[in-house]
């Protein structure tokens, strides 16, 4: 079984196979069903961000051992437009399409770790993490 | 690809049970079959039964709660049933409160909590 895994997101239907293949994942890693919902969510959060916001980008999924411990790694990579202020995405409620402006702090909140790395005209990537307790 | 959500009818009360994933275009389309189909029977109550779903994301929270407002507009109450305890817990901590919400814990309550509301 290989430890990484993508899909590509260009289309609506490819948010609904990037969260079936993170759900997969977390199942197989054993994360009982509040937490695969918290992984799902993230997810679903993370491909609709990119396929608004930057039109295409992946998503790739990746299994971690630390010190002994599992995780899952959730990192969304696009080439698009970038991110102007990070403070202000990550307040509940701001939104530039209208949407409840929930996904970058909710997928904050719904994860362990969080990072997100952004240049402009260059693209976003955003690394989330949730271990296995 | 694109399945339709089916909308029952019972007497006065429109049904409908979410019974796999929603994509993007399938909710959108639910959106507009049921206040298309609540303008056509006069319906007064609706129910959406979530029993089967096990995320909810904040597109999908967003659209549930268009159409909850969209209904309240034409005069019709809508009662959300069977959310499980995974959805109910991402819910929150994604930071959406579907405040002013009719729940009920299964199709069975929730139809009891419309008729008495429609009563009163
Ligand atoms: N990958 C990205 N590239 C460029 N901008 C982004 C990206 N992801 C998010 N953004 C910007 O950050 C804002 C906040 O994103 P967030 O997901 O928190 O809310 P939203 O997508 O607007 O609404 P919601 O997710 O609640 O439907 C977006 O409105 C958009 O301007
Ligand atoms: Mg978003």
């Amino acid at each position: 079984m290989s430890n990484q895994s993508s899909v590509e997101i260009q289309t609506e239907w490819d948010i609904v196979a990037a969260r079936q293949l993170g759900r997969n994942v977390a199942k197989e890693l054993g994360f009982g069903t509040v937490d695969q919902a918290r992984i799902t969510t993230a997810i679903s959060e993370l491909a609709r961000n990119i396929y608004l916001y930057a039109g295409q980008g992946r998503i790739e999924i990746q299994r971690l051992t630390e010190n002994g411990i599992n995780g899952i790694l959730i990192i969304a990579a696009d080439n698009g437009p970038g991110i102007p202020d990070i403070r202000k995405v990550m307040e509940d409620g701001f939104s530039t399409s209208g949407g409840l402006g929930a996904g970058l702090p909710g997928v904050k909140r719904l994860m362990d770790d969080f990072k997100i790395e952004t240049t402009l005209g260059e693209g976003t990537d955003i690394r989330a993490t949730k271990w296995l307790r | 690809m694109n399945v339709r959500i089916p909308i029952l009818k019972l007497r006065d009360t429109l049904i409908v049970s979410i019974q796999w994933e929603l994509d993007d275009q399938t909710a959108i389309q639910f959106q507009e079959d049921l206040l298309t189909k609540l303008h056509e029977t006069s319906a007064r109550g609706v129910v959406i039964d979530l029993t089967s779903i096990d995320f909810i994301d904040s597109f999908i929270a967003k659209v549930l709660g268009d159409v909850i407002s969209m209904s309240s507009l034409m005069g019709a109450r809508v009662v959300i049933t069977g959310i499980q305890p995974a959805v109910a817990i991402t819910l929150i901590e994604l930071g959406i409160r579907l405040e002013d919400v009719m729940t009920a814990l299964d199709l069975e309550n929730g139809l009891d909590k419309l008729q008495l509301e429609l009563e009163a």
